[in-house]
């Protein structure tokens, strides 16, 4: 494979916030970071390079490594943290080069979380400040050190392109042959940070670093790598969530051509061979009888039956405001219980991880959203300690919350302990539906009154798992978990009497994780389709129902405004067919989008338009953000009309997936809105925004309002009885 | 031992004749770019060229191609059609994790090939069997007319 065990020298920092540390990096710690196969990569050839923190190096070539503290998986992230550790250091773009993080919790850890983990749409808001403080402080001292040789003021100089430059004698000095006064120079604590009318990089639609290699077929995804000597295995877990492996007969298995092994472990069994066809035919092979364990009997209606019941019963209150009890006995009340399915990520590249176990040391290849995890659990199964365990960070074939899962190491890992040599586990895809970790199903009891136009009151219980308690305990507190009401509690409404609250209820056997959009997701798809209900209640068009009640929260007005108008609002639309708008405050954006269908007499909805205006802060790369929207959407969407994972016997009914294909999908239209303020997120909001939309427009095109998703064809099917 | 010619090159394998050229490609041959997404032709990743052809070869018995020509995403851009595509790609930044495209680049190639001047029409029906779980579609559209006028 290409290179994944180059060795690259990183200078090792003994504490989190280390940009006030400046030193060649002569002791140096060897890091087995995976180097990117970006097109130009280069080694540093002699000498030491110049790390005056851990996300920058330069070389005596000028050759800018950045460090990439979080990770890849389509959303642009190494782009946009590049342009921003550029921006600030004056790098030359054409001079800078990409290395993905090792895993560090201490070096690397999200300012947000405190450990190292992408997700939750927050990298650019977790790094902009840190990163630009760490370009520019590099820049101060690489002008100081200019500043010194020429015996000048440094405030005299400017740097630009990777270049010191003293514009009163027209002298230049490259950044590459000053690194090592630089190094001598203490970096300022609080360096002067650009004003954003002098950027250079930051907001230009650069192209993105990881694009080459992904359409030559050069580029190397967990399940690309290839060690010397790598078998292949594949695996089946019991069927039966929390079941164990009864009896296994592999006589059959054995005999497979490529076959080496047949591997019984306790709640798995996988089948090692020459290639991924052998591994498959002999697991296919086997005779196995499952020891189903006690979840066997629980099916969709035990885990619905659940949850109604635990959302009758009063949550941990997570915001309140006024007194929503008596506003809600006074106007017009409306009472709504809207539910949402559990969800398979379904990324394209199927669950996997390589691993190669020897009596001393573990090595690990995988794309993950954690890190730090992925070394941690392989240390765990084998029993070493943590610095003998190498992870191999590759890029990643879809994340959506998935990865930030280590179940796929950890398996790999067992399995890795009783082979000889490296071992590529692949899961097959029947096996990464029915054994994902699922986006909870949740439930939302609304109610709210409706006096002069206005919202008078509103109370509102999420009920669901807590993903924080198992995933992050500290996210969950006093019984609130942090995620789960997340766009719930802070609504961007003015509503003066209001109550959110929140029923922890965790599903029988099926386990949950994070799913793209999180919290908000749920949140956003209640909360704006209950108001889109609240609107009609109350006699008001949709926009202006929400936009009179903006008033404390203008950009989200601004956005309402500019997507109403772009998508032609208010004109007037043939039968079946309507509009739906959705208005959300998530993620740190701001963000309206108008969807407009068409419903046949079978209930099929075609999409006819899709128009978003979006207000995400200083936008870092443009193009990123619209192909964010774009993308967002459209996985919403796949999620509203098709998206249910249901349960039976124990086990999980799908083994694929149904998606939205490309002769379904029309243009999407982002319009993205000027803006001054600090970034907000962008990966997760088009997922959050498009159900609702959906939702609101065939209510607008067929008068039925549906609570639940996905979409159900039936409910809007024209009566032939009629 | 069985005989392929994959991107021009004469390639011998020794494998089972009902083994799918995904896993002949990939676990063999070391040619990578070819994605498992399935394994049940839904969903295109692992589509590779037969005469030009698209097929999805994660069903393809690697004993049933005989001397017909394959071309993998490795080679595709050495054909006229499938370097207008990659640059299109490229130039209208469709690609986000990137799983799927050597597969939807395959089609797309393939498209070009029998269709020089496709409409949203002929693009939506060449190019549905192909997934893409990012959300690409739109300018997987407005690449293929880019690459369609030349690149």
């Amino acid at each position: 494979m290409a290179q994944a065990s180059s060795r690259s020298v990183a200078v090792a920092i003994p504490s989190r916030r280390a940009f006030l540390q400046a030193s060649v990096a002569t002791t140096g710690a060897l890091l087995l970071g995976f180097r990117l196969p970006l097109a130009g990569a280069v080694s540093p050839k002699g000498g030491d390079p110049f790390a005056p923190n851990a996300f920058i190096r330069i070389d005596r070539q000028g050759v800018v490594t950045l460090i990439m503290p979080q990770v890849e998986m389509g959303q642009g992230v190494y782009t946009a943290i590049a342009m921003i550790l550029a921006e600030e250091l004056d790098a030359q773009w054409e001079q800078v080069r990409l290395e993905a993080a090792p895993p560090s919790d201490k070096l690397y850890g999200n300012p947000t979380f405190g450990i190292q983990a992408t997700g939750n749409s927050n990298s650019i808001r977790a790094f902009w400040m840190p990163l630009r403080k760490a370009g520019a402080s590099t820049r101060a001292i690489l002008v100081e050190a200019a500043a010194r040789r020429w015996k000048v003021d440094a405030g005299t100089c400017r740097a630009e392109n990777s270049e010191v430059i003293h514009a009163a004698s027209g002298r230049k000095l490259a950044y590459a042959v000053l690194i090592d006064d630089a190094s001598r120079i203490a970096p300022p604590k609080d360096p002067p940070l650009k004003a954003p009318a002098d950027f250079k990089l930051i907001g230009k639609p650069l192209k993105r670093l990881d694009t080459p290699d992904k359409v030559n077929g050069k580029v190397i995804y967990g399940i690309d790598v290839m060690p010397p000597g790598v078998k292949f295995a594949t695996l089946a877990a019991c069927p039966v969530f929390g079941g164990k492996v009864g009896h296994v007969n592999d006589t059959k298995a054995k005999q497979v051509p490529g076959v080496h092994q047949v591997l019984v472990l306790d709640d798995f069994v996988a089948v090692v061979g020459d290639h991924m066809w052998a591994a498959k035919q002999g697991l296919a092979a086997l005779d196995i009888s499952w020891d189903e364990g006690p979840n066997a009997k629980v099916n969709s209606a035990a885990v619905w039956q659940q949850i109604r019941a635990a959302s009758e019963k009063p949550g941990a209150v997570a915001k309140t405001a006024g007194d929503a009890a008596k506003a809600l006995g006074e106007g017009d009340r409306l009472d709504a219980a809207y539910e949402m399915p559990f969800l398979a990520h379904a990324t394209m590249e199927p669950m996997n991880c390589t691993a190669h176990v020897r009596a001393d040391a573990c090595e690990v290849w995988v794309g993950i959203q954690v890190l730090p995890r992925a070394q941690a659990i392989a240390a765990k199964v084998t029993g070493l300690p943590l610095e003998k365990v190498t992870v191999h960070n590759l890029l990643i074939g879809g994340g959506f919350g998935r990865r930030l899962e280590v179940d796929m190491v950890e398996k790999a890992v067992r399995i890795a302990k009783q082979v000889d040599g490296p071992v590529k586990v692949i899961w097959s895809r029947e096996e990464d539906i029915q054994h994902d970790i699922y986006r909870p199903v949740y439930r939302d009891l609304l109610s709210a009154s409706v006096a002069n136009g206005r919202i008078a009151g509103w109370t509102h219980r999420i009920t669901g798992s807590s993903i924080m308690a198992r995933w992050f305990p500290a996210g969950f507190q006093k019984g609130i978990d942090i995620d789960a009401v997340d766009s719930g509690a802070d609504m961007p409404y003015d509503i003066p009497n209001l109550r959110v609250e929140y029923t922890r209820d965790e599903p029988p056997a099926v386990p949950t994780g994070f799913w793209r959009g999180v919290g908000p997701n749920n949140n956003v798809f209640a909360i704006e389709s209950f108001i889109d209900e609240l609107a009609k209640k109350a006699g008001k068009d949709p926009v202006t129902f929400r936009r009179d009640m903006l008033g404390k929260s203008p950009r989200l007005r601004a956005a309402v405004d500019l997507a109403a108008s772009k998508a032609g609002w208010g004109s007037t639309l043939p039968a079946r067919r309507g509009r739906g708008i959705a208005a959300q405050t998530a993620f740190g954006s701001f963000i309206a989008t108008v969807i407009e269908v068409e419903v046949d007499d079978h209930g099929e909805v075609s999409l006819k338009r899709i128009v978003s205006a979006v207000d995400t802060g200083i936008v870092v790369n443009p193009d990123t953000v619209m192909a964010q929207l774009q993308g967002g959407l459209i996985f919403g969407l796949t999620a509203a009309l098709y998206g249910e994972i249901t349960i039976d016997k124990g086990r999980v009914q799908q083994s694929n997936y149904r998606m939205l294909r490309i002769d379904q999908v029309p243009n999407i239209e982002v319009h993205l809105i000027k803006s001054g303020e600090a970034p907000g997120g962008i990966g997760e909001t088009g997922t959050t925004a498009a159900p609702p939309a959906l939702g609101n427009a065939i209510y607008a095109a067929t008068g039925v309002r549906l609570r639940r998703l996905p979409v159900d064809r039936v409910a809007l099917a024209v009566s032939k009885s009629a | 031992m069985i005989t392929l010619n994959i991107n021009g090159q004469s390639r011998n394998v020794d494998v089972p004749a009902d083994m799918p050229l995904l896993w002949v490609l990939r676990d063999v041959l070391a040619l990578t770019g070819t994605k498992f997404g399935c394994g049940i032709a839904q969903c295109g990743a692992c589509t590779v060229h037969l005469d030009g052809a698209p097929v999805r070869s994660c069903l393809l018995p690697v004993g049933s191609i005989g001397e017909r020509q394959v071309t993998t995403i490795e080679g595709i851009g050495s054909t006229a059609a499938g370097a207008r595509v990659q640059k299109a790609w490229l130039d209208l930044e469709v690609v986000q994790c990137g799983y799927c495209q050597s597969g939807q680049i395959m089609s797309a190639a393939a498209l070009l090939e029998t269709m020089p001047s496709p409409d949203d029409a002929d693009i939506d029906a060449a190019m549905a069997g192909n997934i893409c779980r990012c959300g690409t579609y739109v300018r997987i559209r407005n690449a293929i007319k880019q690459a369609a006028k030349g690149g």
